[in-house]
């Protein structure tokens, strides 16, 4: 529990786990009092000082404002390691490889679709498949599947799902380097077969959104958004494939855990050294799973485009729906980062965070290098999306990193109980959010409450200096699994 | 005696399992497992359905605990992977490091099986399995 681990405030929005024990390094957790008082009653805490006693780590074992109890890393952490002395951990990257979030901007506005939300609500769940083990419209041979997980978005660009300048807004492109299909368990493959283009089951979800406010007139307009603009969050990742590498890869480390020595805190946090022959299997079969799910995303993202066109009765350039960006919150990447005046490439694992780079970074797409690139952070049902942009000191603190959600609070036990008896979708609708879900068990899972309020894990941000508030985005309707 | 317990886990869910033997533990474990996936009344009973298929399971591991996971992990990818709902699990010799376990069970049909929570894996985190004075207790958190 967290009363056993020592905790200093070093200023309003961050908290210092001294190194002590097997920690390697310190931790620390962006939290100001809200977010600390919450923190009390899970194992968040304690899975920050695990992961600090990971080999190689550098600097910090870091915690995102969202930071709740996960399984190995905590939800919300952030930990980066020497490319020659590290670790890769397929835990810290979770079992949802390139579990992201995508945000597309429309021409139209609030009262273009004014009486229009329930059909249009109606048609999305129709056309998108959801829930668990869903199959989607595009059934994969062996070869296109292979092609799937070397190509990434681009494979859906050049089967007619998008268009080339999707990929410009997409995070590297839409495709990560390295990826190997034969470091792809048969089973593995076997689950992508039927997934691609589907939005599965529990908390991922596609939200039709309005801008409701925007903070930042200057970086929103270069995100080409403004308010009362209709916009479209997808949040997925690469199903049961990357679901599947994720335990494949964790149980061959588990099982060879004593051949690297490393003494494990928690056999979830099974990892292989990077510069090991398992280590980099693992991260040729991530990249493919990294690359299933924003072709996932991607073929979503089309579907909901001709859901657009149709169900409103709009042309291509009426809708004018185009990708706002594209952001993975579940992944292991080589990025440089200066560490005390040096240039040095490590592996850093976001396990339910973003990331955030600034304005300038060459990674940043060219059309917002001025401004810095779109933070995605979903909210719950109800409450919306924030739009951020990355700052400067992500760089320098957060191994350009930002929160990727609110987070959650209540168990899905707890939400469940608290929600029996109580309509949750009746509820959405009084607060003018359609919602369509396959089970009452995921609303109820799902519902506001069982988060954190969103503002404090965005305001720590803000203040922090990690990201800035740009725009705050208001649900009208809701699809999930 | 009581076949599961669900423990509360902020992100996922966590279940207690128990069993007087071993084998008792381990078919208990699919029970639980396919209960928190699918509504207890949509999965067909073995005595009611003539057309269930059955199935032989062998699974190794390292050590009792690692033998548990794997084993639920067999269970899930059947369900995940192949679309095949276990409705009965009979451990026909269990030890600490080996088990072969006869499953009866039937395709998974959409309209049929009420599907509740989708679990993604079973984690490593927490897991344990210990002999008690009344028998055996597993601990296993699902990744939802």
């Amino acid at each position: 529990m967290i009363s056993e681990i020592k905790m200093e405030r070093l200023d309003e929005n961050r908290l210092l786990i001294p190194k002590s024990g097997g920690m390697k390094v310190p931790g620390i957790i962006y939290a100001n009092e809200n977010i600390q008082h919450l923190l009390k009653s899970d194992e968040s805490a304690r899975q920050v000082v695990n992961v600090a006693q990971l080999p190689g780590i550098v600097n910090y074992s870091l915690a995102m404002p969202d930071v709740h109890w996960g399984y190995g890393f905590p939800i919300g952490g952030v930990a980066a390691f020497d490319l020659s002395t590290g670790v890769v951990s397929p835990g810290g990257v979770g079992y949802d490889i390139n579990c992201g979030c995508r945000l597309m901007a429309t021409k139209l506005t609030l009262f273009d679709v004014q009486n229009k939300i329930q059909d249009l609500t109606l048609a999305l769940y129709d056309r998108i498949p959801t829930g668990v083990g869903s199959t989607g419209h595009v059934k994969l041979a062996g070869k296109d599947q292979k092609k799937v997980l070397i190509e990434g978005a681009n494979w859906a660009i050049v089967n007619g799902f998008g268009s080339p300048e999707d990929l410009e807004t997409t995070e590297d492109g839409g495709v990560m380097a390295g990826a190997d299909p034969e470091k792809v368990s048969a089973r593995a493959l076997e689950r992508g077969k039927q997934q691609l283009g589907t939005l599965g089951a529990g908390n991922h979800f596609l939200e039709v959104e309005f801008v409701q406010e925007i903070f930042d007139e200057k970086v929103a307009a270069a995100f080409g958004l403004q308010k009362d603009q209709i916009v479209v969050m997808i949040h997925t990742g690469s199903r049961g494939l990357g679901y599947q590498i994720c335990d494949d890869y964790l149980a061959a480390m588990v099982k060879h855990a004593h051949e690297t020595g490393i003494a494990l805190p928690d056999r979830q946090l099974a990892c292989a050294y990077l510069n090991s022959p398992r280590g980099r299997d693992y991260l040729a079969a991530m990249a493919c799973g990294a690359n299933y799910a924003w072709a996932n995303r991607q073929v979503l993202m089309h579907l909901t485009r001709e859901v657009f066109e149709k169900t409103l009765h709009l042309t291509p350039r009426q809708l004018g729906m185009r990708l706002v960006y594209d952001v993975c919150h579940n992944i292991a990447k080589i990025e440089e980062f200066n560490i005390k005046g040096v240039n040095k490439k490590l592996c850093v694992h976001r396990k339910g965070a973003t990331r955030a780079f600034p304005a300038g970074h060459e990674s940043v797409p060219v059309r917002y290098r001025g401004v810095g690139q779109p933070v995605l952070i979903p909210g719950n049902m109800g409450t919306g999306s924030y739009v951020m942009v990355g700052q400067p000191r992500a760089m320098e603190e957060t191994f350009g990193s930002a929160c990727h959600g609110a987070g959650r609070v209540m168990s899905r036990a707890q939400a469940v109980r608290s929600s029996r008896g109580r309509s949750i979708s009746r509820e959405m609708a009084d607060r003018g959010v359609v919602v369509m879900a396959g089970s009452k068990g995921t609303l109820g899972e799902e519902m506001p409450e069982a988060y954190k309020k969103l503002e404090d894990v965005v305001q720590v941000m803000h203040e922090s200096g990690i990201a800035k508030k740009v725009a705050k985005l208001t649900a009208l309707a809701c699809i999930k699994g | 005696m009581k076949k599961y317990k669900l423990i509360d886990h902020t992100a996922d869910i966590g279940c207690e399992i128990y069993g007087s033997t071993r084998k008792e533990l381990f078919a208990n474990s699919v029970v639980a497992l396919l209960e928190l996936m699918l509504g207890r009344k949509t999965i067909s009973r073995t005595n009611e359905n003539p057309a269930l298929e059955t199935k032989s399971l062998t699974v190794e591991g390292d050590d009792l605990e690692d033998l548990f996971i794997n084993f639920l992990r067999e269970v899930l990818y059947l369900f995940n992977g192949e679309g095949w709902v276990v409705v009965d699990c009979h451990p026909l010799q269990v030890t600490n490091k080996h088990i072969t376990a006869q499953l009866t069970g039937e395709p998974y049909i959409s309209t049929k099986h009420q599907v509740k929570m989708e679990i993604k894996a079973v984690t490593y985190h927490g897991l344990s399995v210990k002999k008690t004075k009344t028998g055996w207790v597993g601990r296993v958190i699902y990744d939802i």
